[in-house]
């Protein structure tokens, strides 16, 4: 059992991708039993044995188990008898458990999961690629899911698994690549290594990063947040109107999975509050109940004194919350819009870009001007503010949204990863912008998975694993190292730095 | 205003000419695979649009297909497929058509009615659709064409004369509307016709669509849910209101779109007024890219192939099918949807280069670090 390690964007993807033949290499080989291949689509990986479980699943709901393995490859063992022996036989031998005559919208995610990769052994394969197959789980299913891989592996079989938590990889890989921006950076040997020198692996060193000087942290609150909670909308069944109540119970049964966990902080006016944790630990849900976009079950956000829990999206971004978001092609541009247009994305009811009541009327003038403006001030590459966002570089993206976010003057900002994919240049002109803005009272929520960034920007940090808080620490005195490995869960509590480097609190 | 791009309108003229070439071409070789002439009917369509009366009826038409292309192209922008345009057009004229037979109120006071009675009936018909898709999640595709149906078979019921109908002869109608509620056109002379003053609706529609889309903020959240749904919301636009609002505005145009006719001409609706307008009315707006410069074109085009093609039956000394206007119709259609991705795909990549090329010279004289952090 493989295990392919390594931060969101690093290339794990891509390299399976690769493998599955849903992809080309530029260059390189690859070699399946000795002998050299070359994969032009998914069916030629499958004739070679190699079979991929996406980390979404690929079924049809109103089809039963049997159909969905058969699905696509009927000429194997028939879509009756013989293929219903056939999945029997799989599903005994690898002690999955499936039930092939049940329907699958009736099945929970680690069942789905199973059948997924009854699908792949069902057409031979002898290698398995597992793309972040935990990431849906609840602990007991992971565990569950663990034990039938390890009889996959004592029955001859290859497995390949892609992750990026560390503690689940050292638990069962008996191998392991480290993988960051694309290339290998290093292997390690589970039983030799401790997650924390696989987190310094992962994240590597990074340059160095200028201190934020004095603090300016004052003690007016302005941002809130009391207990929320956010309920990972993937591993319930239920439909959008059940009831709180309901929906309470199936949390303390323990039944859902929570992507935000009781999550409590405040942040205060010219504090940077930085979140660290690995990606998909919760970070995605507790920006998105923040802004709006997914609403809190449970818990409170209130701004300056002002419950804002709930407001619509754009009632907040009118009072002051900025946003820069993770995903800038998703969530912060029109690719195929202007550079002016882009400027007015997310604050259209406000001056320079629309006037009137409520800002009925868009005002492309003053919008353009200020794009130049944004454009000359904050050092974004363009020919002009007319050519479509989707022609600049992913720094120079960036550099327009950061400068579009801060020209509305904020109260509280949501900065995730805001120097990812940014040129060195611009990174340290981005960080000066949140530093200054800072000192004028801004309170920032940063989110990065830059750990230097982290711990050079941030007046209090935290970590989260899992959905919760679990760790704090004082930026003067951490070290990446040591975040890394809190990072893992491996430590909770207040994070103490200790000269020695030995840090197990 | 804005400078003259020349770029960008070169490539918002490419796609339909290309698709108009395209087309015309494989009238051609359809002409051409049935042993007929390949290029003279183009010849005598041409030539019954140098004819006033041919002209007027061109414009006429064009107005409707206008009106109902811009209710079509409106959930366009938003990525929004009413196909259900035809249903609400003619449940509007319907309606209309009645509340004009049996209410009388002075001119001034009975057309605004017809307006409004054709807006909020064509509005309430989509906005079933709307609610369908905002509250149960229900396609308005599937939703809009199920309510076509339901819509001929509302119309064939309250056309009984139980209900709302009047018998004329053989046909059923809802009677003839009042006479103040007749819209005046424009007579050109007996023997050229009328321009229907409703002709001036489908203008005034055309300005407002335009102002709407591209200067006021509702128009903005519009366009923006249509680029991407997903920057729209995190931009605060939401988007379940967005669906009904548009569908409600789409539906109270479309609703409208049989009233240059109705109020123009034959002032009451009956079995023979025209069905299929929205269906149309689509590939109208996918021709004119749903932009009311670009309708108004396609509109007027359409019209001329449906208006200069009967005389092709008569014509001498070789008389050709009038369907071949329909064929060419279909062929539009059909090559709009494909040259206009490649189009687009083509300008999008030209353009990353050009910004590419013009950085890359700018760069190249202060040589400056371009290198991504990853590269270290």
């Amino acid at each position: 059992m493989h295990a392919l390690v390594g931060e969101n964007g690093a290339g794990k993807s891509t390299l399976m991708k690769i493998l599955y033949g849903m992809q080309k290499p530029d260059e390189g080989t690859i070699a399946v039993d000795g002998e050299q291949v070359t994969f032009s689509s998914p069916a030629d990986a499958i004739a070679r044995g190699i079979g991929m479980v996406h980390q979404h699943f690929m079924l049809a709901d109103n089809f039963t188990v049997l159909e969905n393995v058969v699905l696509g490859s009927e000429k194997l063992h028939g879509i009756g008898g013989g293929a219903r022996r056939k999945i029997k036989e799989i599903s005994d031998r690898y002690g999955l458990n499936v039930r092939p005559d049940a329907l699958v919208e009736n099945l929970g995610v680690a069942d789905r999961q199973r059948v997924e990769i009854l699908k792949v052994l069902y057409r031979g394969a002898k290698t398995l690629i597992l793309d972040e197959p935990t990431a849906v789980l609840v602990p007991q299913e992971v565990d569950a899911l663990f034990e039938n891989l390890r009889e996959l592996k004592s029955e001859g079989l290859a497995v390949i698994f892609i992750s990026h938590k560390l503690g689940e990889v050292l638990s069962v890989a008996d191998d392991i690549t480290v993988i960051r921006r694309g290339t290998t950076v290093g292997t390690a040997v589970p039983a030799e290594t401790t997650p924390r020198q696989l987190a310094e692996l992962m994240v590597g060193s990074e340059l160095p990063t200028p201190e934020t000087s004095e603090s300016t942290v004052t003690d007016r609150p302005v941002i809130e947040v009391r207990d929320l909670i956010v309920v990972d909308k993937g591993t319930i069944q239920l439909s959008n109107q059940t009831p709180a109540g309901m929906l309470m119970s199936e949390v303390e049964r323990g039944a859902v999975k929570l992507a935000v966990d009781n999550v409590s902080f405040t942040i205060h006016a010219g504090e940077v509050l930085g979140i660290a944790g690995v990606e998909g630990n919760g970070q995605t849900e507790l920006i998105e109940a923040l802004i709006g976009l997914q609403s809190a079950d449970f818990g409170t956000i209130a701004l300056e004194g002002e419950e804002i829990t709930p407001w619509p999206t754009r009632k907040r971004r009118e009072h002051g919350v900025g946003y820069i978001p993770e995903d800038r092609h998703r969530h912060g541009l029109l690719l195929e819009a202007p550079l002016w247009e882009n400027r007015i994305l997310g604050h259209v009811t406000e001056k320079p870009n629309s006037k009137g009541k409520r800002g009925f009327w868009l005002d492309p003038k003053g919008a353009q001007e200020d794009t130049r403006r944004i454009v000359e001030a904050y050092d974004v590459r363009t020919p002009g503010i007319d050519v479509t966002a989707a022609s600049l570089s992913g720094g120079n993206q960036q550099k327009l949204i950061v400068g579009r976010e801060m020209t509305h003057k904020p109260r509280f900002l949501i900065a995730a990863h805001p120097t990812r994919g940014v040129d060195v240049g611009a990174q340290a002109q981005i960080w000066d912008q949140i530093r200054e803005a800072r000192r004028e009272g801004l309170a920032v929520l940063l989110i990065s998975a830059d750990l230097d960034e982290l711990i050079g920007l941030s007046d209090t940090l935290r970590v989260i694993y899992n959905g919760r808080l679990v760790a704090d620490a004082d930026p003067a005195t951490i070290t990446p190292e040591e975040l890394g490995s809190a990072m893992t869960g491996a430590a909770t509590g207040h994070l103490e730095h200790i000269e020695s480097g030995e840090d197990d609190a | 205003m804005k400078k003259f791009d020349k770029e960008r309108l070169l490539l918002a003229v490419a796609g339909p000419v290309i698709a108009l070439v395209a087309a015309i071409a494989l009238t051609s070789v359809v002409l051409l695979a049935s042993g007929r002439n390949p290029f003279e009917p183009y010849a005598l369509m041409l030539e019954q649009a140098s004819f006033s009366d041919v002209q007027v009826l061109i414009v006429n038409q064009a107005s409707m297909y206008y009106i109902a292309a811009l209710a079509v192209a409106l959930g366009f922008r938003m990525n929004l497929f009413n196909i259900g345009v035809d249903g609400q057009y003619r449940l509007g004229a319907m309606m209309t058509a009645a509340v004009g037979a049996n209410v009388s109120l002075p001119s001034f006071l009975q057309i605004p009615l017809l307006l409004l009675v054709a807006m909020l009936t064509g509005a309430f018909w989509a906005g079933i659709a709307g609610v369908l898709k905002v509250t149960r999640g229900v396609s308005e595709v599937v939703a809009t064409i199920m309510l076509n149906a339901i819509a001929t078979s509302l119309i064939g019921w309250l056309m009984l004369s139980d209900n709302l109908g009047v018998q004329v002869g053989n046909n059923n109608t809802t009677g003839v509307m009042k006479e103040s509620g007749w819209f005046p056109g424009i007579d050109l002379g007996a023997d050229v016709g009328e321009i229907y003053g409703l002709v001036f609706l489908a203008v005034l529609l055309g300005i407002l669509y335009w102002a709407v889309l591209n200067r006021t903020r509702f128009g903005f959240d519009l366009r923006a849910t249509g680029e991407s749904e997903s920057a729209a919301a995190a931009s605060g636009v939401d988007a379940k209101r967005m669906v009904l609002i548009s569908m409600l505005i789409s539906g109270g145009v479309a609703g409208m779109s049989g009233l240059p006719l109705l109020l123009g001409e034959v002032h009451t609706y009956s079995l023979s007024f025209p069905a299929g307008l929205g269906f149309t009315a689509i590939g109208i707006a996918l021709l004119g890219r749903n932009n009311p410069g670009g309708i108004a074109f396609a509109a007027l085009l359409w019209a001329f192939l449906d208006k200069a093609s009967p005389a092709l039956d008569y014509a001498t000394p070789v008389a050709y099918e009038k369907e071949i206007a329909t064929i060419m119709q279909g062929l539009i259609v059909f090559a709009v949807v494909i040259s206009y991705e490649a189009v687009r795909q083509w300008g999008l990549r030209r353009q990353q280069r050009q910004v590419g090329a013009e950085l890359a010279a700018a760069a190249a004289d202060n040589n400056s670090t371009q290198k991504e952090v990853a590269a270290r």
